[in-house]
């Protein structure tokens, strides 16, 4: 089974931010964000399509300034939140607001690849989450099964829950929190909890990562030195609510069960340099994407610490011979956990790496060069796990 | 003698001969012997071996038998020149003159000879005639004796008859006599005591009152017998159940009941349980010793005390034992091997008890030659009671398990030291920054450490090495040959310990380090040369060592060299690796600090190199020289050494002038991603946590690449005003003038810093580069 060759598509500048159109369901699409100083920054919605194997894109303009960090509201397809920088006064202060895509883009609108080039729409801003007296803010995160009406912004050291009122046209600050402690304490990043209904955020500064309850604003557990250097990003498991996947800059990918902060569930150490990014699949949560700044993007197997540790229990009368030749293979050697794949398309540190929210099977990465991959999962592993 | 002197006579004149007749003499002989093996048909050459001798068929001959005068007068006179002819004439008239004198003395001789034998046997005929006169009167005297001793037999004959019924009557009055004193003789014995004299008499008596006890008076004898000897047995009995007087008179005493006809089955029981209740009092008293608060009697005296009091009674009680009831069989002897069993294993616990005392301590010999004396003491009942396998059991169960809690020992107390040799060099490497002064070298601490780990190897071996001593006695046995060598010492003592000193290294690299103060990086650097020592020499020389020590017979897999010295290597490796991330995330933190703190947007125009790269090369400096200490240099692409002035200017000059050039054109930001990619195309992917090669310029590029990506992220995530992007520019400049001369391929260090500087020109919106000039002056100045 000769699986698909990975879509390529280049950005003309650098680029930090992606993320997966988390409200829709059909179409494959990426938002990412990037990074110029001296241009007027962008939105590329990258459209893939399935069949064909192309790309489609269109351009928003971003003229606030340069994105560090995009999130898609769950809710409407057409909301989504940036951080951005602000030059002021000789001073950097990065902001975050929340956008609204112009109508015509939105699904269906399918432009050609020259149209694309014609002058860009731009963005309509929805609103300013609060005036920068908080401090910068390093990543803003949905409530993620919501209407699309809460999202948590971590500014310096302060969390703060936004409510989205009026058709997100305002923003009233509902409840905030601050870390406390020697030192300047910033947090670098943060992710919102699927389970618990919503209540709980994990946050991640310096070297440690913490949680948090939304009805209380109080911190609910620490891993103190969770990686040896900086954390760089969090994710949730989809499927098991106590566990939570980090990496950071000591080159590792951790998993933890946060009811024992001790010691993580496991450790894996592919990367040879920082890891900046690590998602879980929505779906079939053994199957974790890593992104680091070795320019490789690795996609590993956790079935030791899955959901579906022991995969599907399949019938043996429905099985083919082969299949049951496998099973039976599968039955003898326990489930190991492994690397997949190595993903070595990129020529320049990855930043950010995330599932498709359409597709299980599809993520992207994108490094600071610009370039954005679009790979799959292997068939043989996708219908391993499948049948 | 003619052929002799043929063969002579061309050499000596004829007749001129002086010692012509004496010569002769031998010759002479020969020639007479010559003669009489012709006869009997063997050929002169034959018999005197001469090989070289003229050929017996010659008719020239004379001497030999087939002589033919004619052609040897022919040949002579064909041959022979005239003189020589004259010569030999003269020479066969001498000789055939000789020869008929020497018969004329032969004929004489023999003449008188002859008279003289005639004479002889005359004399003997008369002194014949007057011997057969004497024979014969001889003859008649004897005939004359001969009857006169029957006619005295006979008359004799009825007088010797009588004397022979006498006697006869006299051996049965004896006998009589003895019966009807038996019950008063047998008192007599009870009363002195003298068992083995009564029960000699009753043997005697008993079949004889037996046939006649039809007869009153010998009934009633017997029955006199019968009670005294009742009595007797009772005597006997007391005796041997009082029992306290040792085991060889209860052995007689078994004995007489035996004799007396006492039932030998009981009598075996009894003997046994009096054994028992002997050798329990003795291992009472052992174990007495042992105590719960023993006074510790020294091991030696202990074994020594139970070999000679327990095992020593054990033999005597089983060689007793056999010699009594040899008749009893297969049963009986089942019943002993049972009864040595029971007592064994109990000694041996005790025994075990004891030694497990004794295995806290260190003195391996006294150990041994406790075990030694054990084993010894065994052997004799073992021989004698090969069916109960005491030896065996006494083996298996002790000795080896000894050997084996020994070894394992000894492997925890190589463990042991190990670790603290380890915590010796933590607290020299710590020390010499509180003097503030030079400590040891780390090449002097790695030498120690090896030499005493060593020391402490070869001392285990020493000491483990006497469980196979000659001399000791267990030392034969097949586990001690096979097993304890291969698997005990090779596999579990040795390699464990390699193994397990890999072990404790290794986790240096894992969780505690990870945070960087925990482990000395000079003590991951001292531990990754002493593995790679292992694996270069160290490993195999132990292990032929002890090959060499333990001449291993087994043949049972064990590990071999290679697969240790892979473990060793790998451990080797994983420590450098990790020395090198230690090293890489210091000189990173303050990298980083120094770029994460600063606001780069309102800068002030630079004028110096900032201090933290000054660190940065002096502390590289540091980690280069520590690394110097212990490994290699390793190999380095050759390059001029001004290399770093001629990149420089490509680096400065042309590319930035490209790159940063004023007049930007919309297409600009393309062109700049073309350039870095194409840049990218032609320079090799950089992995920047990889792992290092076993030499200085590898460990160098290691931590100097993890130092320079770090830069580079740290730079990425900033935004650069126009002052803070020459300060960078200057700052790079700087750590290239300086970080070359580490690594191994000097094109790395500038990649890297040109992609520094790339990333934080794109992260400034107003790039205006500094003068190369500018900045080689700054550089050169601070």
């Amino acid at each position: 089974m000769e699986d698909d060759a990975p879509v390529i598509y280049g950005l003309e500048f650098q680029a930090r931010a992606l993320t997966p159109q988390t409200a829709e369901t059909d179409a494959i699409r990426f938002l990412v964000g990037t990074q110029s100083l001296k241009y007027d920054n962008q939105i590329h919605i990258i459209d893939f399509d399935d069949e064909n194997n192309i790309i489609n894109k269109n351009v928003l303009l971003h003229q606030a300034g340069e994105i560090w960090h995009i999130s898609a509201s769950p809710a409407d397809k057409g909301v989504l939140a940036t951080c951005y920088n602000k030059t002021a006064d000789g001073k950097v202060v990065t902001c975050a607001a929340v956008w609204r895509m112009p109508a015509e883009l939105e699904p269906g609108s399918h432009e050609s690849p020259e149209d694309a080039a014609s002058p860009a729409h731009a963005l309509e801003l929805l609103c300013h989450l609060g005036p920068a007296a908080h401090g910068s803010t390093a990543c803003v995160a949905w409530e993620p099964a919501g209407d699309g009406k809460r999202v948590i912004s971590l500014a310096d050291n302060h969390i703060l829950l936004w409510d989205l009122q009026e058709s997100s046209s305002q923003a009233v600050l509902a409840s905030s929190a601050s870390l406390e402690g020697k030192g300047q304490l910033k947090f670098t990043t943060g992710r919102w909890s699927p389970h618990h209904s919503c209540t709980q955020v994990a946050t991640a500064n310096d070297s440690a990562v913490r949680g948090w309850d939304t009805r209380t604003m109080s911190q609910i557990y620490c891993i103190e030195s969770a990686h040896g250097q900086l954390v760089r990003d969090l994710d949730f498991n989809p499927n098991k609510q106590y566990y939570l996947a980090s990496c950071g800059d000591d080159c590792r990918v951790k998993f933890w069960d946060t009811r024992n902060v001790t010691e993580p569930v496991k450790t894996l150490e592919e990367h040879s340099h920082w890891v900046w990014g690590v998602r879980y699949n929505h779906s079939h949560d053994q199957l974790v994407l890593t992104g680091s700044s070795d320019s490789r993007v690795i996609l590993s197997n956790m079935v030791s610490i899955s959901s579906e540790p022991f995969g599907h229990l399949v019938d043996d009368d429905d099985l083919s011979e082969q299949e049951e030749r496998e099973s039976h293979e599968k039955g003898r050697k326990p489930p190991q956990d492994s690397v997949i794949a190595t993903y070595e398309e990129h020529e320049d540190s990855v930043y950010a790496v995330d599932w498709s929210s359409a597709d299980p099977w599809l993520f992207a990465s994108l490094s600071y060069d610009g370039r954005l991959v679009v790979n799959r999962v292997p068939r043989a592993l996708k219908y391993h796990i499948l049948l | 003698m003619a052929a002799a002197a043929a063969g002579r006579g061309p050499g000596c004149g004829p007749g001129d001969s002086p010692e012509g007749p004496e010569a002769g003499a031998p010759e002479r002989r020969r020639k007479a012997h010559g003669m009489l093996k012709l006869y009997y048909g063997l050929s002169e050459v034959e018999a005197a071996g001469r090989p070289a001798g003229p050929d017996p068929l010659d008719p020239t001959d004379l001497n030999g038998a087939h002589f033919d005068p004619e052609v040897y007068l022919d040949k002579l006179r064909r041959e022979c020149p005239l003189a020589q002819l004259m010569d030999s004439e003269t020479d066969m008239v001498r000789q055939i003159r000789a020869l008929d004198s020497d018969m004329q003395t032969l004929v004489y001789e023999n003449y008188n000879k002859f008279i003289s034998a005639t004479d002889t046997i005359r004399k003997m005929k008369n002194d014949f005639r007057k011997m057969e006169d004497e024979m014969d009167r001889l003859a008649t005297n004897m005939a004359v004796i001969t009857d006169f001793s029957a006619r005295i037999s006979a008359t004799l004959q009825d007088r010797h008859e009588r004397i022979t019924k006498l006697a006869g009557v006299h051996a049965l009055l004896r006998k009589l006599q003895f019966l009807f004193e038996l019950p008063s003789r047998l008192t007599k014995c009870v009363e002195l005591g003298a068992y083995g004299q009564a029960v000699r008499y009753q043997g005697r008596a008993r079949a004889v009152l037996q046939q006649y006890q039809h007869l009153p008076s010998f009934r009633a004898i017997q029955d006199d017998c019968q009670v005294i000897t009742a009595r007797l047995a009772q005597q006997l009995r007391q005796r041997f159940r009082e029992g306290g007087s040792g085991a060889p008179e209860q052995a007689e005493c078994v004995e007489l009941l035996l004799a007396l006809g006492e039932p030998a089955e009981e009598l075996c029981e009894e003997f046994l349980a009096h054994g028992r209740a002997r050798l329990e009092e003795e291992l009472r008293s052992l174990e007495a010793e042992l105590g719960p608060s023993p006074p510790a009697p020294d091991v030696l005296e202990f074994t020594d005390r139970g070999g000679s009091g327990f095992v020593g009674g054990l033999c005597q009680v089983a060689a007793a034992y056999q010699e009594l009831f040899a008749a009893q069989g297969p049963a009986g002897g089942e019943r002993l091997a049972a009864f040595a069993r029971e007592l064994g294993s109990r000694y041996f616990a005790l025994v075990e008890r004891r030694l497990a005392q004794e295995q806290g301590g260190s003195d391996n010999s006294l150990l041994v030659r406790a075990l030694d004396r054990f084993h010894r003491r065994l052997r004799a009942p073992g021989a004698l009671l090969a069916a109960a396998g005491l030896a065996e059991a006494a083996t298996e169960i002790i000795v080896e398990r000894v050997a084996r809690e020994r070894l394992g020992q000894h492997l925890q107390g190589l463990q042991s030291a190990f670790l603290g040799c380890l915590t010796d060099v933590r607290q020299a490497l710590a020390a010499p920054r509180v003097a503030g002064k030079e400590g040891p070298g780390l090449a002097e601490l790695l030498a120690n450490v090896a030499s005493s780990t060593l020391s402490h190897i070869k001392a285990s071996l020493a000491s483990v090495h006497l469980f196979t001593a000659k001399e000791v006695s267990f030392s034969n046995k097949p586990y001690f040959r096979g097993e304890f060598c291969s698997q005990g010492v090779r596999e579990s003592l040795i390699v464990g310990f390699i193994r397990s000193m890999c072990q404790t290294a290794q986790n240096f690299c894992d969780s505690p380090g990870e945070k960087g103060g925990a482990t000395p990086p000079a003590l991951l650097l001292l531990l990754s040369r002493l593995c790679l020592d292992y694996e270069t020499a160290t490993i195999s020389y132990i292990l032929t060592l002890t090959d060499e020590q333990f001449l291993v017979q087994d043949q049972s897999p064990v590990t071999p060299v290679s697969t240790l010295c892979a473990e060793a290597r790998e451990t080797a490796r994983r420590l450098l690796t990790h020395y090198v991330k230690v090293q890489g995330l210091v000189i990173s933190q303050m990298l980083r600090k120094s770029v994460e703190t600063r606001d780069w947007l309102s800068t002030l125009e630079p004028r110096n190199v900032r201090a933290v790269m000054k660190r940065v090369v002096e502390d590289t400096t540091a980690i280069d020289v520590q690394v110097g200490l212990l490994y290699e240099e390793g190999v380095r692409k050759a390059q001029s050494s001004d290399s770093s002035k001629r990149t420089f200017s490509v680096y400065s000059s042309s590319r930035q002038q490209g790159r940063y050039a004023p007049s930007y054109t919309p297409s600009a930001p393309m062109d700049t991603n073309l350039l870095s990619n194409i840049q990218k195309l032609f320079s090799e992917r950089i992995d920047v946590f990889s792992p290092v090669e076993f030499n200085k310029v590898s460990v160098l590029t290691g931590i100097i690449k993890i130092s320079l990506k770090t830069l580079l992220e740290c730079v990425r995530l900033r935004t650069f005003g126009r002052f803070g992007l020459q300060q960078v520019q200057v700052d790079c400049h700087f750590l290239q003038l300086y970080l070359w001369r580490f690594v191994a391929d000097e094109e790395l260090v500038h990649l890297l810093l040109d992609e520094v500087v790339a990333s934080a020109a794109l992260r400034c919106p107003d790039p205006v580069p500094m003068e190369p000039s500018v900045v080689e002056v700054i550089c050169e100045r601070g």
